[in-house]
Parts: structure tokens; sequence; C-alpha cells
């Protein structure tokens, strides 16, 4: 790990030096921090993951996943889930070209992408529920229900996350501070991606095995 | 105590004005989204595949490989979307990142486990009874 | 159209005049107490106009160190309410024999069990911990204040909402009675179907909320803000450990809030993780619940532990012995806290493999900590001991600890654990290691850090006397214990068949009745030492002879810390100061950019205990408001960049030359 790195000896006439005498800024904790929290939210889905596990073959005599899930859908979802990431990807190459408007484009088409998700999965549950295969039919159906579901609050939370910070990029501009939150969003957003790598494989694919 | 003087030089909250890119390598290229876009989109169409297509006939031998992909593309969107790399804030993500992952592993591993022979010391029942369970 | 019933079911949810306990004399007499003691304090604030000076200087402030005298004295109220809980208990189990039933019934006493320990667990040890670390960890690093102070201030609010939510079933409806961890099925709606559990699940996880972001808070200070020169391994001890601990956090609490979630679909949303019914699983929650749980006991002993360190090389005026091996014991006590868990549910049937490994981790993990007490004791060793209170504190932890810490060994042996688990013998276990590491830890801390936060100590005679009534209290309250369970008698039981029983019972309330005393001393000794506060005052801003760079600031330290950052080259750094002729800088001041005050953490605190209100008594629309407001107070929060300012050097300059005069008056 780097030290706080010096950029003057730390001794001078034979003395140490005791302090600073201009002003400290010290490293902006925002980034690391964030990934930290990002952590903290792994260990959620995680723990979920752990649910999901143990109970997700406890059926209580009614649907499993063969007969429910609809993997091309699924598939239909997870690409508009990607997409969202290069476009967001991309967004951040603008804001590093200093580009406000392309930068607020690009989060627009991620935002859309992400609704799309929503509204996919939404269907899919309301679906769902119709069949009587709703989160209080089963464990199985308790778990899935709730891990998928928390990944869609998280992706809610960012889609109202990116339109606040469209709103403050077009009034104040990619000033540091919201250089800052773009760079936050865009861990976060691709982060959710990172978790729906995992629901598609163990819940969706390994489901209908 | 302080008094606040509104002396407010910067317009925003930034401690870090002069860009601090310790994180420099942590902005992406073109060229290195694109590849972890594609990479990506080849490695969730394979297990789809594998899967939709009943390739293999055994689920287990489909069931690892689908978890293999998935590592590999998770992997892929840590380096080229997260830009995770040993140097990222100092080396402390990847350190946040590994004990993060050790500690999943555990906590995954061990309630498996643990369940399982919890599980298995209930009253004998066949596992279709189990499955069935009302 | 609605009828009656269907539109006050909406506007109130499964509020009714019914759910006011005015049947219940104890509950009647707590409220007016406490309505009273509410009103008059109220009034006296108003009276002596100090609501401005509170609001400006003290609820929206984003300074670590007014923030972490605040946990503290949320703490110490919190105190109250869970020893109160606990009295009644002893008392209960003292006089119900010979025909007795006692005064508290099972659905009382259930309550005030569990009350008892999600109050001292949450409510008072994480805060008191919480606060200490907040007040002391940037001091000691040379920073000015924590990573997100913001962020700060809004964890605090969070922790007393979950607290004021956990205090309002006290008055509207009822607490569970399920034990502290709420384990299901009872916790489940089939079998608790009244509110005690959604207060339970709500006030935690709106608590929750504060600590997780506590944690992150200080791990980003820790890796980013140290002073120049200050690496890893020559921080202060207790900051490694506050390191530590807040690593826990982030990697536990996450945990926690997921099963309570899942328990809360459970009971809303009829949902079948934990159920008996419909391929639902109770053993899970208790696996998870616990995989949070025992990591959560280290949260709050790390702390304590470094406070220890300090302590123990401050009076021992010696340099601590075996930094390195401390620092690597904290880090293998808080991955080795992982891979213990089953040892809390050894009697659950997961067979011989299982219990083997998990108690052979349960027993390394003993290891380091023993190394800890080595450690200390060397420090000791060949040093000039000063029988501070500080010091006291710390010698009654020694030998109360690791007598808590044997008999968790012994209880870490599955066989054994089968005839103990769930006796006084494992309740008696769990106070001796948290109130002799603890709740000991925490009084040293205090008493250690009271001059620097106030400008004057602690009245000494009081604070003795506090310690020696906590102390012969606590082995006269829990020796007892061992015993009972040692007889097999169980806990969480309001009376016993057994009449034999009841003289360890008189003598546990007699220890409790001490520890009131103890308490009592302790709240003199605030009082006391604030009308003496001139006599005892800390002019020097050193007035142990500390050894860390809190002790170079003045006593209370201006709002900025440090007036220029220092640099640092060995551990104990003040104390390398000290030796190496340093001399107090007075010019060359500049101007000194801090953050400003916010009043956004106060208002999602109350707005968070209106929904977790609502969401207990399923008002549904105050839910759904509750939470757009939260979220439209935290979207408008953003929209304030103007969030900081500059000290002016001339302002600086001012402070730092009162400081001068006060020290060569004092010379």
């Amino acid at each position: 790990m780097s030290d706080t790195a010096l950029d003057h000896t730390l001794v001078r006439d034979g003395k140490p030096i005791f302090h600073l005498t201009t002003e400290h800024h010290p490293e902006s904790g925002t980034l690391v921090g964030f990934w930290i929290y990002l952590m903290s939210d792994c260990l959620i889905f995680a723990m979920l993951f752990a649910t999901y596990a143990v109970l997700g073959q406890s059926y209580a005599g009614g649907p499993n996943p063969k007969e429910l899930f609809d993997l091309p859908l699924v598939a239909v979802n997870t690409a508009m889930l990607l997409f969202s990431s290069i476009t967001y990807g991309f967004a951040m190459l603008q804001m590093d070209k200093g580009k406000k408007n392309a930068v607020i484009g690009w989060l627009a088409l991620t935002g859309l992408f992400g609704l799309a998700f929503l509204g996919i999965e939404l269907y899919e549950f309301s679906h769902l529920i119709h069949e009587g295969a709703g989160p209080s039919r089963s464990a199985f159906l308790s778990a899935f229900f709730t891990l998928v579901g928390t990944h869609g609050l998280h992706v809610t939370t960012g889609i109202i996350w990116m339109a606040t910070l469209m709103v403050q990029v077009s009034r104040h501009g990619l000033i540091p501070e919201n250089r800052r939150r773009l760079m936050c969003l865009s861990m976060f957003w691709h982060f959710l991606d990172v978790i729906w790598i995992g629901v598609f494989s163990v819940v969706y694919l390994m489901g209908v095995l | 105590m302080s008094t606040p003087s509104q002396i407010d030089n910067h317009g925003h909250a930034a401690v870090d004005d002069h860009h601090h890119h310790a994180d420099a390598a942590s902005h992406g290229t073109f060229k290195s989204y694109m590849t972890g876009f594609v990479l990506s989109v080849v490695l969730t169409a394979i297990p789809f595949w594998l899967v939709m297509g009943h390739v293999f006939e055994s689920g287990v031998v489909t069931a690892v490989l689908v978890m293999a992909f998935a590592l590999v593309q998770i992997v892929v969107h840590m380096v080229y979307f997260l830009h995770l790399d040993t140097r990222s804030e100092g080396g402390w993500n990847m350190m946040a990142l590994i004990f993060t992952v050790v500690i999943v592993l555990i906590a995954l591993t061990g309630s498996l486990w643990v369940m399982y022979h919890l599980n298995a010391n209930m009253m004998p029942m066949s596992p279709e009874m189990m499955k069935n369970m009302p | 159209m609605l009828s009656n019933v269907d539109l006050m079911t909406f506007l109130f949810g499964k509020l009714t005049w019914e759910v006011i306990p005015l049947h219940e004399p104890i509950l009647v007499v707590t409220f007016a107490v406490v309505a009273l003691g509410g009103a008059a304090m109220v009034g006296a604030l108003t009276y002596f106009r100090v609501w401005g000076y509170l609001w400006n200087e003290w609820f929206t402030s984003i300074d670590h160190k007014k923030i972490g005298i605040m946990y503290i004295a949320f703490a110490l109220v919190m105190l109250l309410r869970g020893f109160a809980d606990a009295l009644m208990m002893r008392l209960q189990q003292a006089i119900a024999f010979n025909g007795s039933e006692g005064y508290l019934p099972p659905h009382h006493y259930d309550q005030i069990f569990t009350a008892h320990g999600v109050i001292m667990i949450f409510f008072v040890a994480m805060p008191f911990v919480t606060g200490l670390m907040n007040f002391v960890v940037p001091l000691q690093i040379g920073a000015r204040d924590v990573s997100f102070p913001f962020l700060n201030n809004f964890s605090f609010w969070m922790t007393v909402a979950g607290g004021v939510v956990v205090m309002l079933s006290l008055f509207i409806g009822e607490f569970a009675k399920t034990g502290w961890l709420a384990y299901p099925p009872l916790s489940g709606i089939a079998y608790s179907p009244d509110v005690g559990v959604d207060y339970y699940i709500w006030g935690l996880q709106i608590a929750g909320i504060g600590t997780l972001l506590s944690g992150i808070n200080l791990i980003a200070t820790i890796l980013k803000m140290r002073a120049p020169g200050m690496s890893m391994m020559k921080m202060p001890i207790f900051t490694w450990t506050a390191f530590c601990t807040n690593v826990l956090i982030v990697a536990a609490f996450p945990v926690l809030t997921a099963v309570l979630a899942m328990l809360a679909l459970d009971r809303y949303a009829d949902m079948h993780f934990f159920t008996s019914e419909a391929g639902g699983n109770p053993m899970m929650y208790v696996n998870l619940i616990w995989i949070w749980g025992h990591p959560e006991v280290y949260i709050l002993i790390l702390p304590a532990f470094g406070v220890f360190s300090e302590v123990v090389a401050t009076f021992s005026a010696k340099r601590l012995f075996g930094y390195t091996s401390m620092v690597y014991a904290t880090v293998v006590i808080t991955i080795l806290s992982y891979i213990v868990w089953l040892h809390h549910f050894f009697t659950m049937g997961s067979g011989a493999s299982v219990n083997a490994f998990f108690g052979i981790t349960t027993m390394i993990i003993s290891i380091p900590t023993g190394a800890k007490i080595f450690n200390w004791l060397f420090t000791m060793y060949h040093g000039r001991i000063r029988y501070e209170v500080p010091m006291l504190w710390t010698i009654g932890f020694m030998v109360t600890f690791v007598i808590g810490g044997m008999t968790g060994v012994l209880l870490a042996v599955p066989p054994a654990d089968f005839v103990l688990h769930n006796s006084l013998f494992l309740v008696a276990h769990f106070h001796n290691v948290i109130i002799g590491g603890v709740v000991f830890g925490v009084f040293a801390g205090i008493t250690f850090w009271f001059p620097k936060a106030f400008g004057f100590q602690l009245d000494p005679f009081w604070g003795k006397m506090s310690f020696w009534f906590w102390l012969v209290g606590f082995y006269f309250a829990f020796m007892p214990l061992y015993v009972l369970g040692l007889m097999g008698v169980t806990r969480r039981m309001n009376q016993f068949d057994d009449n034999s029983l009841q003289i360890w019972f008189v003598l546990a309330a007699f220890g409790a009745f001490l520890i009131l005393i103890g308490i009592l001393s302790f709240l003199i000794q605030i009082v006391v030492s604030i009308r003496n506060r001139e006599a005892l005052r800390d002019i020097t801003g050193d007035p142990w002879n500390g050894r860390t760079l809190e002790w170079s600031t003045s006593s209370p330290p201006p709002a900025y810390n440090f007036a220029f950052t220092p640099v640092v080259h060995d551990h104990d750094s003040w104390w390398f100061m000290k030796k190496h002729g340093y001399v107090r800088p007075e010019e060359g001041f500049i101007p000194i950019h801090m953050p400003k005050n916010t009043s956004t953490g106060v208002i999602l605190g109350g707005l968070s205990i209106v929904f977790g209100f609502a969401i207990v008594w399923h008002i549904w629309w105050m839910v759904i408001g509750a939470l757009i407001a939260m979220l439209g107070v935290t979207i408008a929060h953003t929209f304030n960049y103007k969030r900081d300012f500059y000290i002016p050097a001339a302002d600086v300059a001012r402070v730092e030359s009162e400081r001068t005069a006060l020290l060569s008056a004092e010379i």
C-alpha cells in the first residue's frame, strides 16, 4: 500500500519537522468509501444468494423453475442491462473529454435501457403472480422474488440517481463534485451488472437444468 | 469555536480540487470498453446456448460450465468496466474486494455445509417428501 | 363506498386506543415519570433559551468531536433504560419463590429481557464504542475530521431514530417477546402476530443504516486522512482496533440487514423464508443471524482492547509492548471471528464434524486475545504505574475478562455446551466478557478522554466509587449465575419451582443493586466534576502525560483540531514530539478549510421515526409519504454544493494565541 507521500525531508537543521506549514489536502475518500459501500452491498446480495441456495429447492408442492422461467425473455433482459453498461461507459468517456451534453445524452440512453430492464422484469413478476407462483407460494419463490427483486430495487435507485445527476450536470457542468458522483454511479451501475451475472447464472440458467 | 466566515473560493464541496488522479488508470478507453462489452456478450451468449440448446447431456457439466463462464465474465466486468487493478486507491480497492470475496465464500460454503447437516439430521423423509412439504 | 371501519383502518392502520397499556401500572407510572421529566427538561431548555445553541452547535454539527460526545450521551441515557430492565428482572427472580409468582408475568417478563438485550447491545454498547472512535480517531491520526462529515451526522441521527422507535414500544403497543435475536418461528407472524417484533425489526434496520455508514466513514478516514509520515504500522493502537472494528461492521451488518429484511417479508408479505410450512427453514435464520452475531461481539470488544492499550501504555509511562504483535493479533481476531459462529447453536443438530470444526476454531480465537493480555502485562512490567481511574478500570478488566474468556473456552467444547447452552452459565459468561470487557473499557475510555473533550477532568473520588461498586457488584450479580447454570437452571424464566435456588437469586439482586450505586456514582461524578471544573481544569491539554497526537491539542481542541497538520516520525507521535524539543508554532497561520453544519441528518432521522412507526402499525399512506419525503430531502441535499467555508487565518491566530497565553500563565 502506498503511504501518504512526503515531498520534503523529515528533518531540517538537525531537528525533526513536526508539522506542515502549508494547507494539507488529504486525499478524497469518496471513491474508496463508495467502493467499500459496494462491498457491503455485495454481502447483502451474497446472503440473499445463500438463502436462495439453501431454500431454492423447497417448492412446497408448487411450481419449480423449469415450469416458470422464460429463458428467452431473461436473455433479452440481460442484453438490456449489458447495453446499459456500455452506454454508461461511453458517458464516462465523454466526461473525460469534458463534453457535458454528450454525457447527459449517454446517461439518458443508459436510463432507458435500465427502464426497459425494469419493465421486462415487472412483466415477468406480474405474470408469475398471475400464475399462482407469487412469493408466498413457497420458500423457493420467496427467495427468488427477494433476490431478483432486491436487484431490481437497486436498478430503480440507480435510475433515480441517474436522473438527478443529469439535472445536476446540466445545471453545474462537469465540475469535480459532479465527476466524482458520476464515477460513483458508474461503479454502482457496473456492480449491478456483476450481480446480474450471478442472478442469471445461478437462478435462471441453473434453475432449469 | 469556528466563526463561519462565508469565504467560499471554490463554489463546490471539493477537498481535492487539484485532480488527484491516483485513479488515472481507472478511466477506460473506447477500446477497453468495447473489448469488455464484446467479451461480455460472448460470455453471456455461450451459457444461454449451453442451457437452452441442451448441448450437454449431463446437468452437472452444464452447471459447472455456466458457473465458470459467470466467474470469467465477472472478472471481465471488474477489469474492463470497473477498472479494478492493484493500484486503484493505493491497492485498497483490491484488498477490500479480496476480503469481501473471502467473507462471501466463508458465509456461502459455511451456510451450505451447516444447513445441509442440520437438514440431514431432521426426521427421515424421502427427497420427494421433502420437496413437497406443504 | 368506504365504510367508517375501512376509513379508520386506512388512516390508522392497526392503531386503536387499546394499544396504549393503561392496564399495566408499571408502564403508566413509567410514562408519567418520563412525561414529567421530559416536560421539565423541555421547559428548562426553553426557559434558559438554549434551543438555538443546541441546534446550531450540537444537533446540526458535523464536527466528529461533537458527534462522538452526542453518541456517548445517548448511550448513557439508554444505559439507564436497559439497566432498569435488568433491575426489574433481578427483583422478579429474587422474589418469585415460596408461592409468590413475583410481579412480572411471563408476557411482560419476556418483553423486558428482550428489550434489555436489544437496548444494551444496539443502543448502549454500540453507540458507546462508536462515540469513542468518532471522537478519538481523527485526533489520533492528525486529521481535521472524518472523511464524510455530513454522513457522520446522518449516521448519528439514524442511530437515535432507531432507539426512539424501540422506546416508543414502551408506551404504544408492546415489544417483542422473543429474546434479543428474535428467532423464528416464534418471531414469525403466526406466533407473534402483535407489533412487538415489528418494532424490533424496524428499530434495528434504521439504526443499522447509521452503523453501516459510520463503518464506511471511519475506514475511509483511516485509509485516507492520516497525517504525513503516519504509515499504517505507525498508527496508534486504538486507531488500529478502530480500523478492524469498522471492517467488521462493514462486513457483518449487511448480513443483519438481509436477515431482518427476510423476517419482515415473512411477516408482512406472507413469504416463507423462516416459516415452519411451505418450505421455510427457521434454522437458516439462526445460521444467518449468528454469522452477523459473532462478529458483532468483536465489534464491541475490539475498541475496548484499543482503549486498554492506550491506557496501559500511558499510565505505565512505557511504550506498548509488542506493538506489531498487537496489530497482528487484532487482524487475526477480525478474520477468525467469521469462522466460529456455529458455537452459538451447537445443540441444534448439525452433527459431530460440524460441531468439532467450530469448537476448534472457537478455541483458537482465544489465543490472539491471550497474546494481548500478555502484552499489556509486559507493558506494565518495570513501568512506573499510576493508578488513576482509567487504570483501575483496566486492571478490573484484566481479571474479569480473563475469567469470562475462560468460561467461553469451556463453552466452546461442544459436549460441555450441550449441558450449558441456554443456561444461566451462558448468561453469566457473556455478561462477564461484555461488562468486564466492553463496559469497563468504555468507562476507562470516557474517563481517559473526558478532559480532552471538555477541558476538565472527572472527579477521581466518584470515579473510584463507580469503579469499585461496578466491580464488586458485577461479581455478586453474576458469579451466582455460574453456579445456577452448572446446576441446570435455564435462562429467560420468570420463576422456578425449586425454592433452594432463591438464595443465589437474592445474591444476584444484591449485586445488581451495587451496580446501580456504581451507575449513580458515575452520574454524580459528572455533576460534581462540572461543579468543580475549575479545580479539575486541564490547562495543558495533556493531563495524563499522554503519548499520542490527540494530547498535543488544547482541551477541548479547536474546531479545526490542528492549526498545522502534524508530520509523524514514529509511534506515540506526541511522546516523540515532547522528547525531541517540539515547540508550538505561534505564527504563520493559514486559513483552514472546514465543512458547514447541516440539518439534513436531523430531518432524515425524524422522518425515519415516522416511517418506522407507520410501518409497525401498518399505516401505509404514512409509510409511503415518509419514504417519498426522505427521498426528496436526500435529493435536495445533493443539490446543495456550497457545503464548506474557510476559517480565516486571523481567527486561527486568535485561538492559538489564546492558548499560548493560557499555557504561559500556567508556567
